[in-house]
Parts: structure tokens; C-alpha cells; sequence
């Protein structure tokens, strides 16, 4: 437990380090996680024990947004001005783009498998 | 012995401990109730909490710094568990080799597809330019969205305020939308709420199906970082 919390620690500090040398877009945690899955690879996959601790914060892990959820409340004067385009935007907006990606990626990888009888 | 009192709640309000406490009693509460209504999306625990949450800071006019105080510790793990994200991922290796092609065509589209309908919805809805260049970050991660709306000259807490709302709604809608439209691919969809509602619908994802949250996880990065090279692209034409 304490060896895999630590490992994800660092491999989220190595991102924190390269996002902010490199001036990336990206946040350090993002990039930890591409690191991460470059060690997976070269290493042929996680160890026992990152595995059962994984799966522990990943089981949790819709909590974790509560605190920043929260956060919606300073924004609360705004919501009384702009709600409505703000919330009905934003709703329509993402249900669409579930729509176009959900059904791309569904016809696009039958065609994909259709055409390339290897895979 | 009402000012005693008085007192005694202001020095509880100020540790740590009470907006840590208090989240996870929410959170706890509301999960449960969602176990037992047998995962009624409307129900939906983050939302759910979210909301209880604020009515009580509000009512016993609590700040939000105080309150993230103590929740700061939940918020933290955030990092963590988005670097642990990569185990999933790597299960699903091969997989995403295989379909790599058709998933970046999916991602492009659904990105740009996300982008534009966001902005385009709120102009015709008479939305500001601050809040129309906010917007555009919404199926971003918090942390990438925030970026990307200081740098344009959006409002970062309003871009976070969008962030959740996609998030939210998009983890609790997609497997009903998805069905709808005859998408009945786990990969496809795990794509698809990954893409649109980034994190929290990743979380939601995993519960659902492990390889569902692994393509979430996918979607989720690689979306973070187009849309902080899309958005700035397509703005100045979004806006003309």
C-alpha cells in the first residue's frame, strides 16, 4: 500500500516537474499517467500490490470531485445572470458530443475490424 | 449559552475536520441511498452531495475556503488516482492499439463537435464573451480547464463551474443516450463519456465496466490536451 501511494505519488510529481519545465497545457497527474503507462509497458504490467491499491482509489474515485463540485457555489452570482445558457449549453453541448463520439468510434471500429481480419 | 455555542461552532467550522466530515458523511449518505434505489442516474451520489453540501454551507453561512479547509484532503487524491488511471489503460493495451485509428477520427470530431455546440448554444442564448470563452473548456479536466481559461481570458471558477456540470451530467445521461441511438459498445462508450465529461465520467465509467473505464481514462487525457489546442484555434472564429 505505502510502496504503490508512493509510486503514484511520484510518478505525478516526474509530471508536475515536466509540465512545469516544458510549459505544457497539460496538467502534471495527466502526464504522470502517461508515464506511468510507459513504465507499465516497458515493465510488462503492474505489480500485485499496485494493482489492489489501484483498484481501491479507483473504486472511490467519483468522491473525490465532491470538493470541487462544491466549488460551483462561488460562482452562484453568475448562475443568476447567465443559468440558463450556461446549464442548458452545457448540457446539450455534451450530450451531443457523447452522441457523435459514442456512435464514431462504434462505426468506425466495426469498419476497422470488418476490413483488417488480423485483428 | 446561545453565545457559548455560537462560539463552539465557529472554532469546529474552522479545522479541517469539519469539511472533511462532512463530505464524507454527504457522500456516504447519498451513496447509499443511491445503492438502494438501485442506481437511479437521477439520483446520482456527486450531484447529490454536491447539492446537500452547499444547501448546508449555505444555511449555516459557512465560506467555501473554510469548508475546502478539510475537503482539501479529498481533493488532493485526485492526483493519485488520475495517475493510477494508467492501470486500466494498460489492460486494455492491445485493444487500444488495435483501434487506435478509429479512435483518434472519434476524438478529433467529438472534441471539435464539443467545442463549437458549446459555444455556438451559449451565444444564441445571449451569453457573455467571458462566459462564451469559458465554456469552450467544459469537457476538459479541472486542472486543464482552469489553464486554458486564464490564458484565453475566460473566468477559471466559472470554467470549473462548467467542467462539473458536464462531468455530472454527462456520467449520469451517457448509458441512457448511448442506448438510445443503438450504441451498444463498451469500448464506444467509455470513448464517448470519457471525451465529453472527463473525469467524473470516467469514475462512473469504471463502476460500470472496467473496460468502459478504460477507454474513459483514454479519452479523458487525450481530450484534455486537444481541447487546450483546439479551443484557442477555433475561438476567434466561434466569436467573429
Amino acid at each position: 500500500m505505502i510502496a504503490a501511494l508512493t509510486q503514484l505519488l511520484l510518478f505525478q510529481l516526474a509530471g508536475e516537474v515536466i509540465s512545469r519545465a516544458l510549459n505544457l497545457p497539460v496538467p502534471g497527474a495527466v502526464l504522470g499517467m502517461a508515464l506511468l503507462f510507459v513504465f507499465l509497458c516497458v515493465r510488462g504490467g503492474a505489480s500485485a500490490e499496485m494493482e489492489k491499491t489501484t483498484g481501491y482509489l479507483l473504486r472511490y474515485m467519483s468522491i473525490l470531485f465532491v470538493p470541487a463540485g462544491v466549488g460551483v457555489m462561488l460562482i452562484l452570482p453568475i448562475l443568476q445572470t447567465e443559468g440558463l445558457p450556461i446549464v442548458l449549453a452545457t448540457l446539450i453541448s455534451t450530450g451531443l458530443a457523447i452522441a457523435v463520439t459514442g456512435w464514431l468510434a462504434q462505426r468506425l471500429s466495426r469498419w476497422r475490424s470488418n476490413t483488417d481480419p488480423h485483428d | 449559552m446561545i453565545e457559548r455555542l455560537s462560539a463552539l461552532w465557529q472554532t469546529l467550522v474552522a479545522l479541517p475536520l469539519f469539511g472533511l466530515t462532512l463530505t464524507l458523511a454527504v457522500y456516504w449518505l447519498c451513496d447509499r441511498l443511491y445503492r438502494r434505489m438501485r442506481y437511479l442516474p437521477l439520483l446520482n451520489p456527486v450531484l447529490l452531495s454536491i447539492v446537500i453540501v452547499i444547501g448546508f454551507l449555505l444555511a449555516t453561512d459557512v465560506s467555501y475556503p473554510a469548508y475546502f479547509n478539510g475537503a482539501q484532503f479529498i481533493h488532493f487524491l485526485l492526483g493519485p488516482a488520475t495517475v493510477a488511471l494508467a492501470i486500466p489503460l494498460y489492460s486494455q493495451f492491445r485493444k487500444v492499439r488495435a483501434l487506435f485509428l478509429p479512435l483518434m477520427l472519434s476524438l478529433f470530431i467529438g472534441s471539435a463537435v464539443s467545442i463549437i455546440s458549446a459555444v455556438l448554444l451559449a451565444r444564441c442564448m445571449g451569453a457573455s464573451v467571458p462566459t462564451l470563452l469559458s465554456i469552450s473548456t467544459k469537457a476538459a479536466t479541472t486542472p486543464i480547464a482552469m489553464g486554458i481559461a486564464e490564458h484565453i481570458g475566460g473566468i477559471p471558477s466559472l470554467a470549473v463551474g462548467m467542467v462539473i456540470i458536464a462531468g455530472i451530467s454527462g456520467a449520469m445521461g451517457y448509458r441512457f443516450l448511448c442506448k438510445r441511438i443503438g450504441v451498444h459498445d463498451p469500448v464506444a462508450q467509455g470513448f464517448a463519456v470519457g471525451l465529453a465529461a472527463h473525469g467524473v465520467g470516467t469514475a462512473r465509467a469504471l463502476q460500470v465496466d472496467p473496460q468502459s473505464g478504460a477507454f474513459a481514462a483514454l479519452a479523458m487525457s487525450l481530450n484534455g490536451l486537444l481541447t487546450a489546442l483546439l479551443a484557442p484555434l477555433l475561438l476567434p472564429w466561434l466569436l467573429r
